[in-house]
């Protein structure tokens, strides 16, 4: 670059590339131009050999501010492309709006999302309401009419919420029973109660834990799954597509799966439960040095049939509770792939969350009936 | 210098999927400061040959040279450095979901380009403006724009770091007519005054009639090249049908109308 400065003559030949790497420095050299008041102004681009939208951009400023202080800017030498770049800028300089939203006050922000999730959540927890209506009413009319139950659907759902959880469910319980006949065993030496590791294990994996964790492992494998499945449905138009042909979505998606849940779920429980009193039987036998026939008469004693049902008996209900907050969340899925993750993730928390609201919900009512 | 180096040389192209053969040793060469655009049936390859252009598939066999260098034999660096100097309009823009129309055109210059924000700033509102979008625009959501308008603000960060080639995937499919007519002249305009290298895939006739300097069309898993005119005395069956069909008859006639 070459500035020239004489009486009211400024002269300015800019050589070289003007690009975006320039852009910087090219800035910089140019602000250090002051000519005197209402000179006349003269650049030579004749010697640029590339300009892009960076260059043409500074440029561009740099001449709008010479157009402040000069009688004339004249511009030289500049090619019929360079020329259309240029005026091409002028229009931003007339309007500058902001390119980010204002901000908030952080206060006022923490308090407007705190009402905001609040609402949201009490408005989602009415339409969840009124989905379980919905799929209520569907499920009285389907009873009516058995032949409409889709029986293929029913079975492919349960093979693939039960049959093919059944090896990490498994393993998972019995591990657990594992870990659990272990502490156990650990803490009640102290007392010389070790006999009692049994009984805690029995209780707490046929009341608790087997059909909680396994609740647990489905929702977040299952529940999931279906959440999944019907919101890529609903992204790709196809729920409406079955809607025009006169098929009710609630009755060919979430009816099936819905079924097929409280199928698998129960049975699932019930394998958990095997496992994890084997894992528990395996350890017992090796930390308390008994045999199999000490473990299974301190079990009997420990154990009534009742224990095994109250556990099992909340199976059906859990699997109402993943299934209903997996198909909702599908169908609520609108617009782009982005929700279907993120209604996904939605449909996990809220079924687990809802898993062990209920689990408590049975511990008082247990407690309360003397069970 | 009218016969310069082409700025991307595809020789002896393979592109395989499974025992199907998609590109048989085709070849191609695009000339600085063109527009180039790719048409062809449906599945004859023209958008993988378009993701084999920008480094996204691997070629099977052949070579993709771009500014002179093998795309393939530099190290994954290598690659990122040319990330700077080509710019790629996706078929639905493939805006950053997450980020506002600023933030997505924002993202290049953080990632290649050592500036000051302000200076940053004020070339993102350059760019805004130069694709026909308000400042407005600038603050809001890719969910929240129209069809036209997500994809000016593709290309407005496509063209971010004033690359030498911009690739176009169907840059006017879900377009309205109007909407699409106006993205042509928008491509042809910057096209003139950035001096781009265009290389578009399309199945629009009227954008091929109104701003391609050469078409290549893929027919028998290779290319065959050559301008609107010569094309239309090309032999092909499928090139006939093409370009002799109703449609392409009433493009090539405005064609000729707007020309004369």
């Amino acid at each position: 670059m070459d500035v020239a400065v004489r009486d009211d003559m400024l002269d300015v030949r800019l050589a070289g590339r003007c690009t975006i790497d320039q852009a910087e420095s090219l800035a910089a050299r140019l602000g250090g131009v002051h000519p005197a008041r209402s000179s006349v102004a003269r650049i030579d681009l004749s010697a640029v050999t590339a300009l892009d939208t960076a260059g043409a951009w500074v440029l561009f400023r740099f001449i709008h501010r010479l157009e402040g202080i000069c009688a004339r800017v004249d511009l030289a030498g500049e090619a019929p492309a360079q020329a259309a770049l240029l005026q091409r800028m002028r229009p931003v300089l007339n309007e500058r709006k902001p390119l980010a939203r204002p901000a908030i006050w952080p206060i006022r922000a923490m308090v407007e999302r705190v009402g905001r999730a609040v609402f949201t959540f009490l408005d989602s927890a009415r339409s969840l309401i009124s989905f379980f209506g919905l799929v209520t009413t569907v499920v009285v009319r389907t009873l009516t009419r058995p032949d409409r139950v889709r029986f293929i659907s029913l079975l492919s759902h349960v093979e693939r919420i039960g049959l093919d959880a059944m090896p990490i469910v498994g393993l998972l319980s019995f591990l657990i029973g594992v870990v659990l006949a272990f502490q156990g065993a650990d803490q009640l030496r102290a007392y010389g109660a070790e006999i009692f590791t049994i009984n805690l294990l029995g209780v707490s994996v046929l009341r608790e834990l087997g059909v909680l964790l396994t609740a647990i492992m489905v929702a977040g494998r299952s529940g999931s799954a279906f959440t999944a499945e019907i919101g890529t449905m609903k992204v790709n138009e196809e729920v409406d597509a079955l809607m025009t042909l006169g098929l009710d979505p609630v009755e060919v998606l979430v009816l099936p799966r819905l079924a097929a849940m409280m199928i698998a779920l129960p049975l699932l429980v019930f394998f958990a439960d095997m496992m994890a009193l084997l894992g528990g039987a395996a350890m017992s036998i090796l930390v308390l040095e008994i045999s199999l026939e000490q473990f299974i008469v301190q079990f009997r004693e420990a154990i009534t049939d009742r224990m095994f049902w109250v556990g099992i008996a909340k199976a059906p209900v859990f699997a109402i509770l993943i299934a209903m907050v997996g198909c909702y969340e599908g169908l609520r899925v609108e617009g782009s792939a982005e929700s279907v993750g993120r209604l996904t993730t939605k449909a996990v928390v809220e079924s687990i969350f809802l898993v062990i609201v209920a689990d408590a919900a049975f511990s008082v009512f247990f407690s309360y009936i003397g069970v | 210098m009218a016969e310069a180096k082409p700025i991307i040389c595809v020789r002896g192209l393979v592109t395989r999927f499974g025992t199907q053969t998609v590109h048989d040793h085709l070849d191609l060469d695009v000339r600085r400061g063109e527009i180039l655009a790719l048409v062809g049936g449906s599945g004859t390859g023209k958008s993988v040959l378009l993701r084999t252009m920008i480094g996204l598939k691997r070629p099977d066999g052949g070579r993709v040279e771009i500014f002179g260098r093998d795309l393939w034999s530099g190290d994954a660096h290598d690659r990122r450095a040319i990330g700077a100097r080509w710019g790629v309009l996706f078929q639905n823009g493939a805006l950053f979901s997450s980020l506002t129309v600023a933030q997505n055109i924002r993202v290049p210059f953080k990632e290649h380009a050592k500036l000051p924000p302000k200076l940053v700033g004020d070339l993102i509102r350059v760019k805004i403006s130069m694709v026909g979008l308000t400042q407005e625009a600038g603050a809001k959501y890719p969910s929240e724009l129209s069809g036209g308008m997500r994809k000016r603000a593709a290309l407005a960060r496509a063209l971010a770091l004033d690359p030498e080639i911009l690739f176009l995937d169907e840059p006017t499919a879900g377009l309205d007519p109007i909407a699409a007519a106006a993205f042509d002249s928008l491509i042809r305009d910057l096209q003139r005054s950035l001096n781009l290298t265009v290389v578009l895939v399309t199945h629009d006739l009227d954008t091929l009639a109104a701003i391609a300097d050469r078409i290549a069309v893929l027919v028998d898993r290779r290319i065959i090249l050559g301008t609107m005119d010569s094309l239309l005395a090309e032999q092909d069956p499928w090139i006939r049908e093409y370009f002799h069909g109703p449609r392409g008859r009433a493009a090539v006639l405005a064609h000729r109308a707007a020309q004369a």
